[in-house]
């Protein structure tokens, strides 16, 4: 077994390079190991200084949703609020999220709501994918295994409104069966970021570019508003949900959010 | 390997055969049961311990993880054989009845009196949202923290 318990970024990426596999806060991780899986070589990230940092759009990989839910933009704010339980929230990290990629992920509608980049640092230097470029698959991203997960880097300017919400069973403790985020800029432009619709986080731009034209929050058109995010999700039928409860359920929360910050913005 | 920690105010070695849980190391090496192991998945909570200062599922911390930090677990909550104020109150209200579910719930709210000093009874239910109880229907062990 080696386990490296990992002071700063020189030694965690010394690891990596070794072939070790990287330990945040073990939410997701160590689910598999209670489950049998037996890693031989682990890197522990728990006390990387770099990677709990925090400054302006530069969020560390190692923030933890505790962190974010007091002190991160709005919408991701709203999403680490709903992250599991206090005991999750205090370990599980932001990039841990991203290094699991879950389509469930709360915290990934976000990143492809305002466009984040993702930064992955190696001995041979860093690089910096944006999020269409990093999240490939169900759980699978353009990470090479020597790479860390350093930061989640944000725009400079970020949409004034911002709006985030999931559907799920109860109101803790749940994996989304939609999450979704909606944005909206003074100029009118608007996002619409999805989660669990699709093997990745999805962005709907027919939508955006009809809710850039709306601005009354009680337009009739919010209704095609709503059947084109509809019509733009690629859901399927889990043991969680089925494809036509999520596709329903993509509209409505996606029109919901969109009438909050027309409504914010009219005020 | 083996690893060393501070573990209810005490410095302690244990060997742990990798990759296990502080959990396990907690239960099957430091022969410390009060910690309960009911899911392995982090959503009971009957395992929940204090690690460096944040309250954390101690099946989801890897052993090995704990190298040098501090832990709290509910045998360490109590003063010198007196409960904490938070287990007699479980105590006083019934909020215990198979105590299967109880070391996590009282971990969960010697964190919160010492985060917020007089949470509202939302602060209390949300601070439980990680803890299940089969057994109570939670209103007793509600009814015990809201007294305190
Ligand atoms: C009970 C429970 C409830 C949950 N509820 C939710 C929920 O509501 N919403 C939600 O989105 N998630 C939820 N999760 C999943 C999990 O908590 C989150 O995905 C969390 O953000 C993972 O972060 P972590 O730091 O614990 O990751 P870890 O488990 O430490 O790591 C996760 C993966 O990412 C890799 N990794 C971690 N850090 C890096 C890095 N810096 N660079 C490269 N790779 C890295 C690891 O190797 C691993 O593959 C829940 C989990 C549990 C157990
Ligand atoms: S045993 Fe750890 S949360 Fe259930
Ligand atoms: S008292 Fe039995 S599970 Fe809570």
């Amino acid at each position: 077994m080696d386990f490296v318990v990992a002071t700063d970024l020189e030694e965690a990426l010394d690891a990596l390079g070794r072939g070790a596999l990287p330990l945040a806060g073990g939410t997701d991780l160590m689910v598999g190991v209670n489950a049998g899986q037996r890693p031989d070589n682990v890197v522990a990230l728990r006390r990387v200084r770099e990677l709990r940092q925090r400054n302006g759009q530069r969020i560390g990989a190692g923030v933890t949703w505790r962190v974010i839910e007091d002190e991160g933009p709005r919408a991701l704010a709203q999403a680490a609020r709903t992250v599991g339980s206090p005991q999750i929230r205090n370990a599980g990290t932001l990039g841990g999220n991203v290094g699991t990629a879950s389509p469930a992920g709360d915290g990934l509608p976000f990143l492809a709501a305002v466009d984040a980049e993702i930064e992955l640092t190696s001995r041979e230097g860093v690089r910096t994918l944006r999020w269409d470029e990093f999240f490939t698959g169900v759980k699978e991203t353009a990470r090479r295994t020597d790479e860390l997960i350093t930061a989640v880097v944000l725009p400079a300017a970020l949409p004034g409104r911002q709006e985030f919400a999931k559907i799920g069973v109860r109101n803790a403790m749940v994996i989304a069966t939609v999450a979704c985020v909606v944005t909206r800029a003074d100029d009118g432009t608007t996002t619409v970021a999805l989660g669990s619709v699709a093997p990745t986080p999805i962005r709907i731009p027919e939508a955006e570019e009809l809710a850039k034209t709306l601005s009354d929050p009680g337009s009739a058109a919010l209704d095609e508003f709503q059947h084109l995010v509809a019509a733009g999700v690629r859901p399927i039928t889990d043991h969680r949900s089925t494809e036509e409860y999520r596709r329903h359920g993509a509209g409505v929360l996606a029109r919901r959010l969109l009438t909050r910050c027309l409504r914010e913005g009219a005020a | 390997m083996i690893v060393m920690f501070e573990l209810n105010g005490k410095s302690v070695s244990a060997r742990v055969v990798h990759p296990t849980s502080l959990l396990a190391m907690l239960r099957d090496e430091l022969r410390l049961p009060g910690s309960k192991n009911a899911c392995e998945e982090g959503e009971c909570g009957s395992c929940s311990v204090i690690l460096d200062g944040d309250l954390v599922c101690s099946c989801l911390v890897m052993a090995a993880d704990v190298e040098r930090s501090v832990v709290t677990t509910v045998e360490g909550v109590g003063d010198d054989g007196k409960l904490h104020p938070v287990q007699q109150a479980m105590l006083d209200s019934g909020g215990v009845q198979c105590g299967f579910c109880t070391p996590g719930i009282v971990m969960t709210a010697v964190d919160l009196f010492d985060r917020v000093e007089s949470p509202s009874p939302d602060d209390i239910r949300e601070a439980l949202a990680g803890n299940i109880c089969r057994c109570t229907g939670y209103g007793a062990i509600l009814r015990g923290l809201e007294a305190l």
